[in-house]
């Protein structure tokens, strides 16, 4: 059911999601929230947490190179800058 | 020049390299020995050894250039790039490369550059179409997924772009190779860049979330691709963000006025693209520990604020405790107080009992005391007894019986003549009344008018009984009654004459003359 509440999180950017994570901390310390909700705020900032840091982690790099062929279509390619 | 190939076609001699080299050169200095010419410096460079070399150029050519140590000293002003100026010199030629260049004896200033005036002029035009316009310009991502990067595949920009890259925040990197330089440049650039913004969102090649356009320092001719409208047209269409790294810092392209950001170095740009990871992550478990933090403050005052309510509630254990604690210690104290009042009143009783004397001590005892009264009693009614005996008897001594016996015996004879005398004084007295009160009866009784009724006469009264003494207190028709001897009668005055004389005699009955 939480699942369902916190559905939305996972379209989320990396910045929109620490940007509600904060605003949920930043509530939560001034008391803003009843404890019930509190509670609902704290699953919410967690879910808000994991997608955060799922998305710190992942963080390969990745280098390719466009390559454009004969008709124009474009694709791309494994590149190494060194070579 | 002695050899001719048998079957050439022509007679024309044949030069060697060197031959021409060498004609050429006489004739360029001496054609060319002293000229004035005007151009833009560009390439200048000034060697170790105190020579310059530069080149002069306008927009259709470029003439190489140097200026030997001895004339350099004396020039009047510092060459620099993209100086417009005028140089006096000779041309000569270099016959080891083909090339010719001019000797410059003297410089001067000529002004704005060319180059420079036409950049300018350029930049005017696009700025008032609004290409250049503050809110043209879009926030760049803060963490992209994937960065495109138009530059040359090969030099020290792309590497270091994607050095920073990964030091900073691993990407997804996709590089748009182009020739940064030369005639073809510009067009190269610009197709890059559309053809990032053509790519189509969850396509095969993914759509970059932002663009970097990069190129290293160089000459402005080396940059000019930059400055051109087909470039600067595509940054300021293309729908994603775009970061212009062209040139060194102090190089400014028209790229720079139409890109969302202007970095100045292409390291700069890859640090404008991604945030450091480490730092957001340092950011999330922040929030992350805030948030526990937070939530678990709330729930300790909460639970805090409760216990201080509850305890303000009472512990209904603990009062229950205290008020059966004072039950305790008041039943306590009830017991103990009935069985030391009981205890008390039991000693006071007992000493109360120890007090009391016993009925029978106290009989004997007030036996003994009436005994002993008694005793007294009897001694002092024996010696009153006694003393009353002993004064009796001198009283009886004094008394002498013979002189009371006569005066006794005197008295006796007075007291019986007087007795005599008393009895005869009082029956001679007594015998003088009863006859008075013998005549005064008669004397009434003759006087009563009963005695005139019984010689004939009638008392008349009225109604109210009051005698009726004259005929003239009476009236026709009264009612009377009439008294005789042997009773009453009534009658009515006026009824005849005849007792009327009777009755007139009747009314007199106390008249003394009737007697």
């Amino acid at each position: 059911m939480s699942d369902d509440k916190h559905a939305d999180i996972a379209a989320m950017s990396f910045e929109q999601a620490l940007a509600e994570l904060e605003a949920i901390v930043s509530k939560l310390e001034k008391g803003e929230i009843g404890l019930e909700d509190s509670i609902d705020a704290y699953e919410r900032g967690a879910k808000l947490k994991d997608h955060c840091e799922a998305k710190l982690k992942d963080a390969q790099l990745k280098v390719e190179r466009i390559k454009l062929g004969p008709d124009g279509a474009v694709s791309a390619e494994p590149f190494d800058p060194a070579s | 020049m002695i050899d001719t190939l048998p079957d050439s076609p022509s007679n024309v001699p044949v030069f060697s390299v060197g031959e021409l080299s060498q004609a050429v050169k006489r004739t360029i200095e001496g054609t060319f020995e002293r000229v004035r010419v005007r151009g833009e410096i560009s390439g200048f460079k000034r060697h170790s050894s105190g020579h310059l070399y530069l080149s002069l150029k306008d927009d259709q050519a470029v003439l190489a250039a140097v200026c030997w140590r001895g004339s350099a000293a004396r020039l009047s002003i510092q060459p620099e790039d993209g100086m417009e100026v005028i140089c006096v010199g000779r041309l000569t030629t270099y016959p080891g490369q083909s090339k010719y260049q001019l000797i410059i004896d003297q410089m001067e200033l000529a002004g704005e550059g060319a180059l420079l005036k036409l950049l300018e002029e350029r930049r005017r035009k696009l700025a008032a179409e609004g290409l250049f316009a503050a809110e043209r310009k879009r926030a760049l991502p803060y963490l992209p997924r994937v960065i495109g990067v138009v530059t040359s595949p090969t030099g020290a920009v792309i590497r270091d772009i994607l050095h920073r890259l990964a030091d900073r925040f691993p990407r997804h990197v996709l590089v748009w190779p182009v020739a940064v330089q030369g005639e073809t440049s510009a067009a190269q650039v610009a197709a890059a860049i559309r053809g990032f913004n053509a790519l189509p969102e969850g396509g095969a090649v993914p759509r970059p979330d932002v663009l970097i356009v990069a190129r290293g320092g160089g000459s402005l001719e080396d940059l000019w691709g930059f400055n051109e409208e087909i470039v600067v047209r595509a940054v300021a269409e293309s729908g994603i963000p775009v970061i212009s790294a062209v040139g060194h810092e102090t190089d400014t392209t028209l790229i720079d006025f139409a890109a969302d950001r202007r970095a100045p170095t292409p390291t700069a740009a890859a640090e404008m693209a991604v945030p450091v990871r480490a730092e957001l992550e340092l950011a999330v478990r922040n929030a992350d520990l805030r948030l526990l933090q937070a939530l678990n403050r709330g729930l300790a005052d909460r639970r805090k604020y409760l216990d201080a309510l509850a305890r303000a509630l009472g512990d209904p254990q603990t009062l229950l405790g205290t008020a059966t604690q004072r039950l305790d210690v008041a039943g306590e104290r009830l017991g103990n107080g009935i069985a030391a009042y009981l205890r008390q009143r039991r000693a006071d009783t007992a000493a109360r009992a120890a007090r009391l004397t016993h009925p029978r001590q106290l009989l004997q005892a007030k036996g003994r005391d009436l005994a002993a009264q008694g005793r007294a009693l009897d001694q002092a009614m024996t010696a009153a007894l006694h003393r009353q005996q002993a004064r009796q008897e001198r009283i009886a001594a004094r008394l002498r019986p013979q002189l009371i016996s006569a005066e006794l015996r005197d008295v006796g004879e007075r007291l019986r003549r007087a007795s005599l005398d008393l009895h005869n004084c009082t029956g001679r007295r007594v015998q003088n009344a009863a006859d008075r009160l013998a005549a005064q009866g008669r004397l009434l009784e003759s006087f009563s008018f009963k005695k005139v009724l019984e010689r004939g006469f009638v008392l008349v009264r009225d109604a109210d009984d009051r005698p009726v003494m004259a005929a003239a207190a009476t009236e026709s028709g009264q009612a009377v009654s009439l008294e005789f001897k042997d009773g009453k009668i009534t009658a009515v005055v006026g009824a005849t004459a005849a007792p009327k004389r009777a009755a007139v005699k009747a009314l007199k009955p106390t008249q003394g003359s009737l007697l």
